[in-house]
């Protein structure tokens, strides 16, 4: 199937078409989980790939994520290439057991003789009223841990880049997709080009502030910085776009030169990755700060159903752009 | 038709008042739905109302019930406030659950709904600790946990089978197996289709019914009661049924094929018990007819309530995180965005 690169792809499309591709190039990668054949998948990421390579290769599986993604990681101890779709990260907690102690351990514990080339891919996020078992921000948890890659893409053509990447490497990959963003269209990259992991993206150039943002929250802070440029104030919006890699050199670096840095992640607060990345800006940059770096992030709570307090609960625009302001305030911008 | 034991009318009158009551608040539900008054996930039990009143009809008031998302119908057979279900529906401050919960997290303690959970599979154990509980304290009450065809390949469901067996635990388990999970057929997602002989291995006794008749579903449920309450054993019940909607108001069901859900809508559980109520001279058309007005006005009661109803405060946010609440200075900066 051809793909006309001038065209915007929807990010759902830009990883269908990531998916397809590499099913195409290497006989090893097949797909597994949740009605994901028959169905399309619940996000349509799938969608035509049944027809296309047939059950041996896109593998409808009961609903039992702990033991699909451990015989997964075993698959990929063989040397196949799966790619597991969990429906939402809601319910990768199940297999978490598999993913931390076993994928990210194998490689380590067995030196080096066996490598785990897993994809588990799968959305997060809220917004969507789905309440608080269903609308869950979990990047951290893997961010946590050795032996786990992760990455988080926020456009389609980062979705796609970076997926055929993670499908091409040897370790085990923790993709996190968002709910809020599988329509969102953009330009995607054609089949040769691979997005590298560890090479944050700049989205905007700015010089008063830094703004460190990843997945839909890129565009929740790209928000902001159209509303902070009418005051002409001009923040630098940064998607670290992996964080196992992470490209801490392009966040210090900007952060230097702004001496500001505000942090927006749609997780809780606590010990997550806004205060994992808020401690390595500490350690890297701390002589060049202006203010203490500043956070925005998902409230302290489970998430709640009714609309008007889930709302309340998400980071929004306005609280990026009440954040700069303090932050730029108590300094010397 | 035989009759449960124990059945009389009136039971039977109640009985239908509640399927009406689930069908028709269901109904107006997804009517809200379409006009964008309830947000997230919306799943339907229309057509399965014979396995959930069949079941709560057999239930002593004060066993615990345990149920996944799609669970309206558990709530009001239970007993709940229909204003404060629909409430919760609409997310607002009268809800059951202050809002808090919506459509997937029903709960009423008072009556002992011990809650709607949205991971699958999740709450059967939930279902295991309220027997356990119920052991503990030497009271004689039963536990009962419903959950999905599609939950039985979760292995914590295996566990929970295997604990209820090792330690004669009083639980009923209660697969309501409408034959699909999502898009997925039960065909294609179990290995053994009769899902209920699964607890052969662990040597809780275990059967199938048919799902559509409330009336067997209330007979089995009863039997199974008895062994847990009588001889301290857990029982499984496989609840065989169909759900007519699609999985929830997102599913356009194009997955299902339109002979077998005809075939399944000649079953329908209210239409058929209504013949068995005029057949058996239990209630008179002018008594159906009566029934279903006064079930529409509180249906209709309930939605201009919750419509009417005050958004829950922003304020209250965080309240509720914790049942120990602590102040935590240092963090509050951190607790809103
Ligand atoms: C652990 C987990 N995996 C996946 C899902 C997504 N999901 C929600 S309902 C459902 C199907 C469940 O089917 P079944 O147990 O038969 O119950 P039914 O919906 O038919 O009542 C799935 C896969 C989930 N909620 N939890
Ligand atoms: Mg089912």
């Amino acid at each position: 199937m051809s793909t006309d690169p001038a065209k915007p792809v929807a990010y759902r499309d830009a990883l269908n078409q990531a998916l397809r591709e590499e099913l195409t190039r290497d006989p090893d990668v097949f797909l597994l989980g949740e009605d994901i054949a028959g169905f399309d998948g619940a996000f349509k990421v799938t969608r035509g790939l049944l027809a296309e390579f047939g059950p041996e290769r896109v593998v409808d599986t009961p609903i039992t994520e702990a033991g699909f993604t451990g015989m997964a990681i075993g698959a990929a101890m063989a040397g196949l290439r799966p790619v597991v779709e969990i429906m939402t990260v809601n319910f990768v907690i199940l297999a978490m057991d598999q993913i931390v102690n076993n994928a990210a351990k194998i490689h380590y514990m067995f030196g080096g003789q066996a490598s785990v080339p897993i994809v588990i891919r799968m959305p997060g996020g809220a917004g969507h009223q789905l309440s608080s078992q269903h609308s869950q921000t979990l990047d951290a948890w893997f961010a946590h841990v050795p032996g786990l890659k992760v990455v988080c893409p926020s456009t389609p053509e980062d979705a796609k880049g970076l997926l055929k990447t993670a499908i091409r490497d040897d370790d085990p990959v923790i993709f996190i997709e968002n709910e809020g963003l599988y329509g969102k269209k953009g330009p995607v990259g054609g089949p040769d080009d691979l997005i590298p992991f560890g090479q944050a993206a700049v989205r905007r150039a700015g010089t008063h502030c830094t703004v460190i943002a990843h997945s839909r929250m890129v565009w929740v802070a790209l928000q902001a910085a159209e509303e902070l440029a009418s005051q002409g104030i001009e923040v630098e919006v940064i998607d670290p776009r992996t964080f196992r890699p992470l490209d801490l050199d392009t966040l210090a670096s900007s952060v230097r030169r702004t001496g500001h840095a505000v942090v927006v992640d749609e997780g809780w607060p606590e010990y997550g990755i806004s205060a994992g990345l808020a401690t390595l800006l500490y350690e890297a940059c701390f002589d060049w700060l202006d203010a203490p770096i500043g956070r925005v992030t998902c409230a302290d709570v489970p998430m709640p159903y009714a609309k008007n307090l889930e709302q309340a609960a998400l980071p929004q625009p306005a609280d990026v752009v009440a954040a700069v302001l303090a932050n730029i305030g108590q300094g010397v911008a | 038709m035989s009759t449960a034991t124990g059945t009389g009318q009136q039971d039977m009158r109640d009985m239908f008042r509640s399927m009406l009551l689930i069908r028709r608040f269901e109904e107006k539900a997804s009517e809200e739905y379409m006009a964008g008054r309830i947000g997230g996930f919306l799943h339907l039990a229309i057509g399965e109302e014979a396995a959930v009143v069949g079941t709560v009809s057999a239930m002593r008031a004060d066993d615990p019930l345990t149920s996944t998302y799609r669970e309206h119908g558990q709530a009001l057979a239970r007993g709940a406030d229909p204003r404060a279900v629909m409430a919760e529906l609409l997310g607002r401050s009268t809800g059951l659950c202050g809002g808090r919960g919506g459509s997937m997290h029903l709960m009423d303690k008072a009556r002992s709904f011990y809650g709607g959970y949205g991971i699958v599979g999740g709450s059967v154990p939930l279902g295991l600790g309220l027997a356990y509980a119920a052991r503990y304290r030497k009271s004689d009450q039963v536990s009962v946990t419903m959950f999905g065809d599609g939950a039985t390949n979760q292995g914590v469901v295996a566990e929970c089978f295997n604990m209820a067996g090792l330690w004669d635990l009083p639980i009923v388990f209660l697969i309501l197996n409408n034959q699909y999970g999502m898009g997925t057929s039960l065909e294609h997602a179990a290995a053994e289709e009769d899902l209920y002989t699964r607890c052969n291995a662990y040597g809780i006794p275990s059967w199938k019914v048919d799902g559509m008749d409330v009336m067997a579903v209330r007979g089995a449920v009863a039997e199974a009661l008895r062994i847990a309450r009588e001889e301290r054993n857990p029982a499984c019940v496989e609840l065989l049924a169909y759900r007519y909607r699609g999985h929830s108001m997102s599913d356009p069901d194009t997955v299902r094929d339109a002979d077998e859900k005809e075939r399944w809508r000649l079953r329908d559980p209210l239409v058929t018990f209504e013949r068995v109520l005029l057949g058996e001279a239990v209630m008179t058309a002018d008594d159906i007819a009566a029934m279903k007005a006064e079930v529409e006005a509180v249906v209709e009661d309930a939605a201009a309530f919750a419509e009417e109803s005050p958004e829950v405060p922003v304020a209250e946010l965080a309240d509720d995180v914790y049942a120990n609440p602590f102040n935590d200075d240092a963090r509050g900066g951190a607790l809103m965005p």
